[in-house]
C-alpha cells in the first residue's frame, strides 16, 4: 500500500527534478551573452510596461534604446529619474538638458448638470463607441462622453468618474504618459506642465450661442482673456473662438484670466493663493492701484495704500512694479486634494 | 516501408490533426493570418512533435511500464513536452538566433498545444514503437503544417473577399475551416487502418 503511493511520488518527482536539472544545466552552457547595459536599463525604467514609449513592454524599449534606436527619453513614467539614469548608462548627454514633467487634465467642465443630452444612449459603456452612434449623446460636439474610456486607459489608476460623469486626475498618481490622451475620442485630454496648475476646461470651437444653449460653463469665444490688459506677454492667443495657452510662457496672465472669464472655464488647481500685503514704506504713488488687474488695491495718492484680501488674487504683478519694494506676498498655496 | 507510408499519408491527410481530430485549433485560428507566420508555427509544432514523441515514447516504454504507473501519463508528457519546449528554446537561442527569431513567441506557446499532448497519448493508444511513432509525429506535423497554410492562403484571399459585414473577421474564419474539414473528409476512404 506505501509502495503505490510512494512510488508514484518518486517517479514523477525523479523525472521532475531530472529535467530540471537538466534545464539549469542547458541554460549555463547555452548562456546567451547579451548587452549587459539591457540589463542595467531594464533596473532604471519605471519597469510596468505601460507601453507608453511604443514598445511592447519595457523590455523592447531597453533593446531598443542599447541599438540606439530610439531617444533615451521615452520612458514617461521613469521620467527625469530614468532618462538621467539611462544617460549615465549609455554614456550620452540627455537630449532634453530640462525634462518637464507633465499631467493629463480633462478640458471640460460640462458634466451631468452643466451639459445637455441630445437624447439618452443605452449601448455599449465606452466613449469610442458612443462617438459612432449619432456623434455621441452630448448635446456639445465637444464635450466629455462621460464614458470613461480614458479611466480604462490610464495603467496607474490614476483617473476615475467623478459624481457628475466627468473623469478626475489623481495629480499624484498621473506619470504623464498621454495614454488616455490617445484614448479619448474626442481630444479632451491634454497633458499640461506640472507647474502651470491652470488650464483652460473646454475645446469647443463654436460660437458664443451654441456654446451657451448646449452647456453652463463652456468656453462662449469672448475673448476677454485675451485682451492685452489681462494677457500683455502673449501666454494666451485666440485659436479661432477658442484661447489656446503657451506654456512655455507662463505668465502670471493665467492667473488674472482664471478671475476675469465671465463663464469661469478657466480652472486654477490651487484654491488658495497666498495674497500682498502692502507695509509702511508705501509712499502711496499709486502705481500698484493702477497695475492691479481685479482693482484689489485701494487709497488715496500720498497716503499709504492698501490691499482687498478678498479681491486679490496673488498674482504678484504690483509686486514687481512697486519702486519701493513696499508690497510683499504672504501665505501658502493651498492645493485641491487638501480641500 | 508501406505501413510507414500509410502512417504517414493517413496523419497527413486522412486523420489530420487540425481538420480530422480537431487538435491545436487554438494555434490553427490563431497563426492563420498570414502565410509566413503559419509555416513558422507549423514548423516550430512539426519540429517539438518529433521530439516530444521521441522522449514520450522512452519514458513511457521503460519507466511507465515497469513500474505499472500507466494513470500518470497525462501528467508526465505534460512534463516532459514543458521542459522539451524549454530546453528547445534555450538551445536554439544559443546556437541558432535566426531560427530562434523566426520561430518567435510561437516556440513557447506550443508548451499548451493540445496537438503535442494528444499525439503522445495516440501513440500509446495505437501501441505505436519508436520508429513509428517518429514517422507517426512526423506526419502529423506535416498535417497540421499543411491545414495551416491552407487555411491562411484563404484567408489571406478573404481580406480582398467582399463579405457581408456580419461575417467580417472570425465568423468567417470559422466557416471557412468547417468547410475545409468537410472537404478533407473526402479523403477518409484513402486509408484503411
Amino acid at each position: 500500500m506505501q509502495s503505490s503511493t510512494l512510488l508514484p511520488l518518486i517517479i514523477l518527482g525523479g523525472l521532475g527534478l531530472l529535467f530540471s536539472v537538466g534545464l539549469a544545466y542547458a541554460s549555463k552552457k547555452f548562456a546567451v551573452q547579451e548587452n549587459p547595459r539591457l540589463s542595467q536599463i531594464l533596473d532604471v525604467l519605471a519597469g510596468v510596461n505601460c507601453g507608453a514609449c511604443g514598445y511592447p513592454g519595457c523590455r523592447a524599449f531597453a533593446e531598443a534604446v542599447v541599438k540606439g534606436e530610439t531617444a533615451i527619453d521615452g520612458c514617461t513614467p521613469g521620467g527625469a529619474e530614468s532618462t538621467s539614469q539611462i544617460a549615465r548608462i549609455m554614456r550620452t548627454e540627455t537630449e532634453s538638458a530640462e525634462y518637464i514633467s507633465m499631467v493629463a487634465v480633462v478640458r471640460c467642465r460640462g458634466g451631468r448638470k452643466e451639459a445637455g443630452e441630445l437624447f439618452r444612449y443605452q449601448g455599449l459603456q465606452d466613449c469610442d463607441a458612443a462617438q459612432l452612434v449619432a456623434g455621441g449623446s452630448k448635446a456639445c460636439p465637444y464635450g466629455c462622453l462621460g464614458l470613461g474610456t480614458c479611466v480604462q486607459a490610464c495603467f496607474f489608476e490614476a483617473l476615475s468618474m467623478g459624481d457628475n460623469g466627468l473623469p478626475v486626475v489623481d495629480d499624484k498618481r498621473c506619470t504623464g504618459c498621454g495614454l488616455c490622451v490617445s484614448a479619448c475620442p474626442r481630444k479632451i485630454i491634454q497633458l499640461i506642465p506640472r507647474s502651470a496648475q491652470i488650464y483652460l476646461a473646454c475645446v469647443s470651437q463654436d460660437k458664443g450661442k451654441a456654446v451657451k444653449t448646449v452647456c453652463s460653463v463652456g468656453c462662449i469665444g469672448c475673448g476677454l482673456c485675451f485682451k492685452p490688459k489681462v494677457s500683455p506677454s502673449g501666454t494666451i492667443t485666440m485659436d479661432g473662438n477658442l484661447p489656446t495657452i503657451d506654456y512655455a510662457k507662463n505668465g502670471t496672465d493665467l492667473l488674472v484670466a482664471v478671475h476675469k472669464c465671465p463663464t469661469h472655464t478657466f480652472v486654477d488647481k490651487i484654491v488658495h493663493r497666498p495674497k500682498v500685503s502692502i507695509d509702511s514704506k508705501c509712499d502711496g504713488c499709486g502705481i500698484c492701484k493702477e497695475v492691479c488687474p481685479v482693482n484689489a488695491i485701494e487709497g488715496e495718492k500720498g497716503q499709504r495704500h492698501k490691499a482687498i484680501i478678498d479681491k486679490c488674487i496673488g498674482c504678484g504683478i504690483c509686486v514687481t512694479k512697486c519702486p519701493l519694494g513696499a508690497i510683499s506676498i504672504v501665505g501658502a498655496l493651498g492645493y485641491m486634494e487638501e480641500r | 516501408m508501406g505501413e510507414f507510408l500509410i502512417i504517414l499519408v493517413s496523419a497527413i491527410l486522412v486523420n489530420n490533426f487540425v481538420l480530422a481530430r480537431f487538435l491545436g485549433i487554438c494555434p490553427f485560428l490563431g497563426v492563420s493570418k498570414k502565410t509566413d507566420t503559419a509555416l513558422g508555427m507549423g514548423m516550430a509544432v512539426t519540429f517539438v512533435m518529433t521530439l516530444a514523441s521521441i522522449f514520450t515514447n522512452l519514458i513511457y516504454n521503460q519507466v511507465l511500464i515497469p513500474f505499472h504507473l500507466e494513470y500518470l501519463q497525462i501528467v508526465t508528457f505534460i512534463l516532459i513536452i514543458a521542459s522539451l519546449v524549454q530546453l528547445v528554446e534555450t538551445v536554439l537561442r544559443k546556437t541558432s538566433p535566426a531560427l530562434y527569431h523566426a520561430l518567435g513567441i510561437y516556440l513557447p506557446l506550443i508548451t499548451t498545444n493540445c496537438a503535442i499532448l494528444g499525439l503522445a497519448l495516440l501513440n500509446i493508444i495505437k501501441n505505436y514503437d519508436l520508429v513509428r511513432s517518429i514517422v507517426f509525429a512526423l506526419g502529423a506535423g506535416i498535417g497540421f503544417t499543411l491545414a495551416l497554410l491552407i487555411m491562411s492562403g484563404m484567408r489571406e484571399r478573404l481580406e480582398f473577399a467582399d463579405v457581408p459585414k456580419v461575417l467580417r473577421g472570425v465568423p468567417i474564419a470559422l466557416i471557412v475551416a468547417g468547410l475545409l474539414s468537410m472537404a478533407f473528409m473526402g479523403f477518409s476512404g484513402l486509408v484503411k487502418m
